[in-house]
């Protein structure tokens, strides 16, 4: 049994929170570039550049990128064959605090009815799956409001098909509009159980924005939603343009033969993700 | 679509002549505020409280910063999505607020009341926090500080950029999705 240390744990959850808030994945970045290269309108291309200073202001500055730094989604692989000393949802926990208290993150997490803060982000959201070998992965996403409200899951008939879920996903869209942030990226969880469909939708997230599903007929699938989602005109910040949505990434699972879940989890322009492996 | 460059706290003239569309750099005070400052700010108005900052002619920004680090007088400020704040703006315009701050959506009866007072809803950039913090050269809060990031805060800001989004009168700059809603 491969034995880790706590405290290493903890430190690799800050340094990768901290550094997520502040830096881009590379391909959103590209994507902000290629996009406002492809807008025609000075209001769609005036977004997009301040989306590129801004990235490129946060960087250079580290200051974060948007003032919701999220709650703290933490998705961990575990091996069956390593532990860590003290326990990992302690040590987990433990750097998710010292990222947002040392990275002058917002802290955004409140009691659901009485709204008061907890004061210092607790608790982060952990999916735990566990996996065979000796590795620790852990991928975190500070997932802002804005976006996540504008999530929606649902349980369609069988009969409704690929139809159902397509009317589903753009017209969630549709009437999200301005508000989650656009361009978006769009995560689908398909299948599953009413419960994990909406996890599907939120690990489909985490894929790197250039990469499509490896199944090819669930690639033409994302490719064929963006482009329904693009048709609609929304475009950068609501203001009209081609650029809706960056991507639409989808995950699939097998379901019950009665049900099909479904789920659309709206992620915003500002998607902040990043993975360490121990 | 016009370029102004305006202060803050605002007059009615300079409201009534903005259009959706028109682009609007904002210098001197404004005040944020989101969920939990407003529901404060309304409980101090049902009991006849004074309201920590003076709504005559206000700027209100929907925004909860990131904490300041050192050296920065705010952290990271972009706007949060106005659409929650829909319940409570219509009363703080009858009262003599002008504009508000934010991203996303206005209901009917948010666009009704900046007609009826000559008032404002302007979009800043959702996202672009480390940007439009540049703009703010001074933050105090104010009131609530219990509320953390929702405490209010008075800013000073200097050519905050902003975008007409509802104008005083009903004009509208969101594009209409296409798509049968
Ligand atoms: S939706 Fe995303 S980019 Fe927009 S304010 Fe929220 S976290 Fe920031």
């Amino acid at each position: 049994m491969r034995m880790l240390k706590a405290e290493d744990v903890s430190a690799a959850v800050r340094d990768m929170i901290i550094e997520a808030c502040r830096v881009l994945p590379e391909p959103v970045y590209k994507a902000f570039v290629e996009a406002r290269d492809s807008e025609t309108t000075d209001s769609a291309r005036e977004v997009l550049d301040q989306l590129i200073k801004n990235a490129d202001l946060a960087k250079a500055t580290n200051m974060p990128l948007c003032q919701d730094t999220g709650s703290a989604v933490l998705f961990v692989e575990m091996g069956e064959d390593v532990r860590v000393e003290g326990g990992l949802k302690q040590a987990l926990t433990a750097g998710m605090v010292e990222g947002y208290d040392k990275g002058y993150l917002r802290k955004s997490m409140c009691h659901p009815l009485l709204r008061k803060n907890t004061g210092d982000n607790t608790p982060a959201i952990i999916h735990l799956e566990l996996v065979p070998g000796d590795k620790l992965k852990i991928q975190f996403m500070a997932k802002g409001g804005g976006s996540e409200n504008m999530s929606r899951c649902t349980m369609l008939t069988p009969a409704q098909g690929w139809e159902g879920i397509k009317d589903f996903v753009v017209r969630r869209m549709a009437e999200a509009g301005p508000n989650p942030c656009p361009p978006t990226i769009v995560g689908v969880g398909i299948g599953g159980s009413f419960d994990l469909a909406p996890t599907l939708a939120k690990k489909a997230l985490f894929r790197p924005l250039d990469v499509p599903n490896p199944d090819p007929e669930i690639a033409a699938m994302e490719k064929e939603l963006l482009e329904a989602i693009n048709n609609l005109g929304i475009g950068p910040m609501g203001l009209g343009g081609k650029t809706t949505s960056l991507a639409v990434k989808i995950e699939m699972h097998p379901c019950h033969i009665a049900s099909l879940p479904l789920a659309v989890n709206v992620q915003c322009h500002s998607a902040r993700t990043k993975e360490v492996v121990l | 679509m016009a370029t102004y460059h305006l202060n803050a706290p605002m007059t009615d003239a300079d409201v009534a002549m903005l259009k959706a569309g028109d682009v609007v750099y904002l210098s001197g005070i404004i005040y944020t505020a989101r969920d939990a400052a407003h529901k404060k700010l309304m409980a101090a108005l049902d009991a006849g409280e004074q309201l920590p900052f003076d709504l005559k002619g206000s700027v209100i920004y929907y925004v909860g910063p990131t904490p300041a680090p050192p050296g920065k007088p705010i952290g990271s400020a972009g706007p949060t999505t106005s659409g929650r704040m829909d319940t409570y703006a219509p009363r703080l315009h009858s009262l003599g607020s002008k504009a508000s701050i934010g991203k996303g959506k206005r209901n009917q009866a948010v666009r009704d009341a900046l007609k009826e007072h000559n008032g404002v809803y302007f979009g800043a950039t959702g996202g672009a926090g480390a940007l439009l913090a540049e703009c703010i050269t001074a933050s105090e809060v104010i009131a609530y500080e219990d509320l953390g990031p929702e405490a209010i805060r008075k800013l000073t800001v200097k050519d905050f950029p902003l975008l007409v989004i509802n104008d005083a009168h009903g004009g509208e700059l969101y594009a209409k999705p296409n798509y049968p809603l």
